[in-house]
């Protein structure tokens, strides 16, 4: 299951303090079902955070990273209008994105 | 405190003329002020996070932006959904903050009905059909209205008739029986080894057991309700559970929001 | 509309800036993607970066609890004082894939960054920090029980 990019963000001293919940399962592919049979790897590994379209920030994921993601950064030079854009892809080639406009 | 605790549960155990809904809400409260002295009982609506500090951290670091709000979302996205007859759920809960106003004993039904039962209740009676109790539809649409009525205070009005009473006394006296494998009543982790250490877990105070459902677990890597966790402890101790919104757990449910009067609701939650 | 000479220039100087980040990313990119598929910790580690040294710093500061509530969901914070970072890498020693995460930032990304993460079981846990020309590490052990109601 996944859905859109929850984007929340405030600024202080023209510093943009931004958290992200992503939804989605991700996976191990070492979990079972109820019938036995193993739940296959389903994660994000790759998330690009945009702001005005350029890239801040890339994470590389594993299936380490806990399920329906949270991501914490900040960044500098911040202003009211900014747009900041989170997307991600996952291995089975699915992908997301959420937007917020800085105010 | 073990005399104290012996004799609170004589008098939640008498059900008689003696001892009435009121005498065991405020003999149980006692309990917990006594044994954690310096947590308001109120406190006890965040669980075991009122008497564990390093996990109430943790806690607080995730309800900076908590899994349950995808329930939440999804349960709002419900909430203005038409049935087939164009009604929808504001005909029947109007804003949808209404989470306070259950469970109920309802007369004309003699039985309580939980927030759940009613859900269903205004589908069925709108042409819909009505969500299986585990379906993730019913789920996410309690998470939405416990969510908008965080706040309101739990005031369960227990009517003066004989067939609430009696399904407040059937719920207290599934809270006190014994069952299982283990032989474990609810009160015996919950009022008789409370705040005590069960393998790695610390041990709550019932008196704030129902503000905060349905739950994100992170056990269940989703929200799940009152009545799956009341599941899951009766298998834990090795009893057969009982189905979900059977009478048994409406009982058991009503039984814990009168005792829990006064406490103000605070779900959805996280817990582990 | 036509640029003036000044415009040009800032444009120019924007899209470079935005190719070189892309470019660095994508060049760290190449370097991570078998290291995430390591099985031993020493092994990723030296998958990550390549070889190259890590030295201990003080100047990291991890947050992570020491007693993990649920190893399916352990908040962690990385973040330091040293200039010029480029990437945060966080590895769980004793995970079936050491390599949970790795985040490249731009210059104007503070050094700062907060995830949730899964535990298979009690671990050391380790947070890496590089900054053009060097790495940095610092880690702690970080403890997983199984639920006392049957988990």
């Amino acid at each position: 299951m996944a859905g859109e990019v929850k984007i929340r963000g405030r600024i202080a001293d023209g510093v943009a303090e931004l958290k992200a919940l992503i939804p989605h399962d991700m996976e191990t592919g070492t979990r079972r079902d109820a019938s036995g049979a193993l739940v296959p790897a389903h994660y994000i590994q790759t998330v690009t955070c945009l702001r005005n379209g350029t890239q801040v920030l890339q994470a590389e994921w594993g299936p380490a990273v806990s399920k329906n993601p949270f991501l914490a950064f900040s960044v500098r030079n911040a202003k009211p209008g900014d747009v900041i854009r989170i997307e991600w892809v996952d291995n089975q080639n699915g992908a997301g994105s959420g937007e917020l406009v800085l105010q | 405190m073990r005399a104290l605790i012996c004799c609170v549960l004589a008098v939640l155990a008498s059900g008689g003329v003696q001892a009435g809904p009121e005498e065991d809400r405020l003999a149980l409260r006692k309990v917990y002020e006594d044994r954690f002295p310096g947590v308001p009982v109120e406190a006890h609506k965040d669980g075991v996070y009122a008497i564990d500090e390093s996990a109430r951290a943790q806690w607080q670091e995730i309800e900076e932006f908590p899994p349950y709000e995808i329930a939440v979302d999804a349960g709002e996205a419900l909430f203005t959904e038409p049935f087939p007859d164009g009604a929808g759920f504001a005909d029947c809960f109007d804003d949808g903050a209404v989470k306070a106003r259950y469970p109920l004993f309802d007369e004309a039904q003699s039985t309580v009905v939980t927030l759940e039962m009613a859900i269903n209740a205004c589908r069925t009676s709108h042409g819909a059909t009505a969500w299986a109790n585990d379906a993730p539809e019913l789920t996410n649409l309690v998470a939405y209205m416990a969510f908008i009525s965080r706040g309101q205070i739990i005031a369960v009005a227990l009517p003066a008739s004989t067939a609430a009473l009696a399904a407040y006394e059937a719920g207290k006296q599934f809270y006190m029986a014994r069952r299982g494998q283990l032989n474990f009543a609810c009160k015996s982790c919950h009022v008789q080894l409370v705040g005590n250490l069960l393998r790695a877990e610390r041990l709550s105070a019932s008196v704030g057991q129902v503000t905060h459902w349905p739950v994100y677990r992170f056990k269940w890597e989703e929200v799940g309700g009152l009545h799956l966790r009341f599941q899951e402890c009766n298998s834990q101790v090795g009893a057969e559970p009982f189905e979900l919104q059977s009478e048994p757990y409406r009982n058991l449910e009503y039984f814990l929001s009168y005792i829990a009067n006064g406490l103000p609701l605070n779900g959805p939650a996280t817990r582990k | 509309m036509a640029l003036n000479r000044r415009q040009w220039m800032r444009a120019a100087a924007v899209l470079g800036a935005a190719g070189a980040l892309l470019t660095m990313s994508l060049r760290a990119l190449a370097v991570s993607r078998p290291a995430f598929e390591a099985t031993g910790v020493d092994d990723a580690i030296a998958k990550l970066f390549g070889g190259r040294p890590v030295e201990d710093s003080d100047r990291i500061s991890f947050q992570i609890p020491d007693i993990a509530e649920n190893g399916a969901v352990v908040p962690v914070t990385v973040a330091t004082d040293l200039e010029g970072v480029t990437a945060i890498s966080i590895v769980v020693d004793r995970n079936p894939n050491p390599v949970v995460a790795r985040f490249v930032i731009g210059p104007d990304v503070v050094a700062d960054v907060s995830a949730r993460i899964k535990m298979g079981e009690s671990s050391r846990v380790r947070a890496f920090v590089e900054t053009a020309d060097r790495i940095y590490s610092t880690g702690r052990e970080v403890k997983v029980t199984i639920g006392g109601c049957g988990g």
